[in-house]
């Protein structure tokens, strides 16, 4: 995937985010000892890493999809070079001093090598550019508090200033409790962020990756002109526990999976990571040179 | 406790009410001291109060504080849902839309209402109401008190996430002013999908939250009979959240709460809306939309 040639004519930063997906791809903080093999949840079946990366984190026996990392992903995404970092630091707080939440968020720091549950970057996909930004489920549970919601926020008004097409690959266990208030409060600042871009004629791609549930599903992911689904999501707004307690039932099998969204009406189409890169480009090229209101954006 | 003192406030009272002799003057002096108790509140017991079951629903606010009020049903797509009420009415001789969730006051109300959980018909109602205010040039009040939005099947088949969501966008670009009031408990993001506003008054003793301190207990600590806890950690009360800058405005409720004396919170509460809604009617709609923008924008930014 990564080629001698092409490192020699990277961009600055480059090298570090080649580390970094590199380092999601083996699955774990540490590089100098990865273990060899990784086995699926659902089947239990084991495979070596190399052939995971190679099936792009689709089991290769059952074809269960596994959460990638944020970085391992816009590497599969970008075009090789164009990735550019865009508020890489910025982290969140601890807005309600809650009991051992500046702990906890220390941990999940050096657990996943993340500043925040999302990566944003701007780059190109088949030379096209584009502002991507990418919530990684391992920080946190892609949790939204006031870090996640001003980093998605920043890149959507990096978006709209630039005149840029938006991607947002969505995967949150819904607002971050610890954060209180301020972690709702983010639902209407990127919400509205979102409204403000669209007015601006921009075209936004939601992409629901497993899981999206809660404040995350009931803000930004659910507003994008196209909205696309990994096969087998989990993406609702209450967590199925919840709903099972309160209508005391069980629920079908398949209940809040992409294939029963996209058979409801709220996805457009499910695509199989394996089409997502050339799936989203085309996309990119469709909505070339359009204008609103008769003038080219 | 609250509960308690309450208990005792009426026992208190029912005495004073039979009671004309010698009692009398002991009576009213531990009435006052009772009061007096009601002063120093815990999290909890505002808790307790923003659920009393007592307590205004939006069918009082209406009554108090707006005339000639036109209801308006459905949200033309595929069912009325109760459990949102929404409408055109006067306010000072101006039509306004009016729209908040709706509460029972009894079982036999609550279940026909969902106990003031929506669905996303509900939110799809809210959002058509507030669309034709915008056609109209209508001001926008809504009136927040709910558990949150309603977690069922039928819910989430139909959309619950992308219907609060599209009112958020929505919301935010509205050019007409809108007033969110936090009447009682205001969870999640069911009570957010009428909130996005230009000024958010909120009543002394109600709450707003990201959950309820029971989801965030059981969330949390996977204990939903911690909410107590929960309750003092979350900075849920119209206190927290205006120190906090979410909210513009606490509106004073009587000792004890808003259940003993409405008439006098409906008073105050209109004095203050007319007074937040005067300067927003003078904007125009480009303004109203940018100040809103702002307004949420820096909640958050470093």
């Amino acid at each position: 995937m990564i080629h001698l040639l092409d490192s020699i004519r990277s961009a600055p930063g480059q090298k570090a985010f080649e580390w970094k997906a590199r380092r999601e791809a083996q699955g774990t903080a540490q590089p100098w000892q990865p273990p060899q093999f990784f086995t699926c949840p659902k089947c239990q079946r084991r495979a070596t890493r190399a052939v995971w990366a190679e099936h792009l984190y689709v089991c290769p026996n059952c074809g269960q999809y596994q959460p990638i990392g944020g970085y391992y992903r816009l590497s599969m995404v970008l075009d090789h070079g164009s990735f550019r970092e865009l508020n890489g630091r910025m982290h969140g707080h601890d807005p309600l001093h809650f009991p051992g939440y500046s702990e906890k968020l220390a941990m999940q720091k050096k657990k996943t090598g993340l500043d925040e549950a999302v990566v944003s970057a701007v780059g190109r996909i088949e030379g096209q550019p584009a502002v991507v930004v990418v919530m990684d489920s391992r920080f946190f549970m892609g949790s939204m508090g006031e870090g996640v919601g001003e980093k998605v926020t920043l890149a959507v008004e990096y978006a709209a200033a630039h005149r840029l097409p938006l991607i947002i690959f969505t995967a949150s266990g819904g607002a971050r409790m610890q954060e209180g208030i301020f972690s709702l409060m983010q639902m209407a600042k990127t919400s509205a962020a979102i409204a403000a871009f669209a007015e601006k004629g921009g075209l936004f791609i939601s992409y629901l990756t497993h899981p999206t549930t809660g404040g995350v599903t009931a803000s930004f992911a659910s507003l994008g002109d196209v909205t696309l689904a990994e096969p087998g999501a989990l993406i609702g707004f209450a967590g199925p526990r919840v709903i099972e307690q309160t209508i005391g039932q069980k629920l079908p099998a398949g209940f809040q999976r992409s294939e029963y969204l996209e058979e409801h009406g709220f996805v457009d189409q499910i695509v199989p990571r394996s089409e997502m890169k050339a799936t989203l480009a085309r996309l990119l090229r469709l909505h070339q040179n359009h204008t609103k209101g008769g003038k080219r954006l | 406790m609250i509960r308690d003192i309450l208990n005792e406030i009426d026992a208190v009272e029912q005495a004073l009410a039979r009671d004309d002799g010698p009692q009398r003057a002991y009576l009213t002096r531990r009435r006052a001291d009772l009061l007096a108790g009601c002063k120093a509140l815990t999290p909890e017991d505002r808790v307790f109060l923003a659920r009393h079951t007592h307590r205004p629903k939006i069918d009082a606010y209406i009554n108090a504080l707006f005339t000639d009020f036109f209801e308006q049903k459905g949200d033309r797509q595929c069912r009325e849902d109760p459990s949102i009420l929404g409408g055109v009415a006067l306010y000072k001789g101006q039509p306004v839309t009016v729209i908040g969730h709706r509460k029972g006051s009894d079982l036999q109300g609550n279940l026909k209402y969902n106990f003031g959980m929506p669905g996303p018909e509900g939110y799809r109602k809210a959002l058509r109401l507030m669309k034709q205010a915008e056609k109209f040039g209508r001001p926008i009040i809504t009136f927040i008190d709910t558990p949150g939005a309603y977690p069922g099947l039928e819910a989430e088949a139909r959309g619950q996430g992308e219907a609060i969501a599209r009112n958020l966008a929505e919301m935010s670009r509205l050019e007409v002013p809108v007033i969110a009031v936090v009447t009682g408990e205001g969870s999640s993001g069911g009570a957010l999908a009428l909130g996005v506003a230009d000024r958010i008054l909120m009543l002394e003793n109600a709450v707003y939250s990201v959950l309820s301190p029971e989801g965030f207990a059981s969330i949390l600590w996977k204990d939903a009979s911690r909410h107590g806890e929960a309750c003092a950690l979350m900075k849920l009360t119209a206190q927290d959240l205006y120190e906090g800058e979410i909210i513009d405005e606490i509106i004073p409720e009587p000792l004890g709460g808003a259940q003993r004396a409405p008439e006098a919170l409906f008073a105050k509460l209109d004095e203050r809306l007319q007074a937040q809604l005067a300067p927003l009617r003078r904007m125009s709609g480009s303004a109203l939309v940018a100040q809103r923008y702002k307004k949420y924008r820096r909640i958050g930014q470093e």
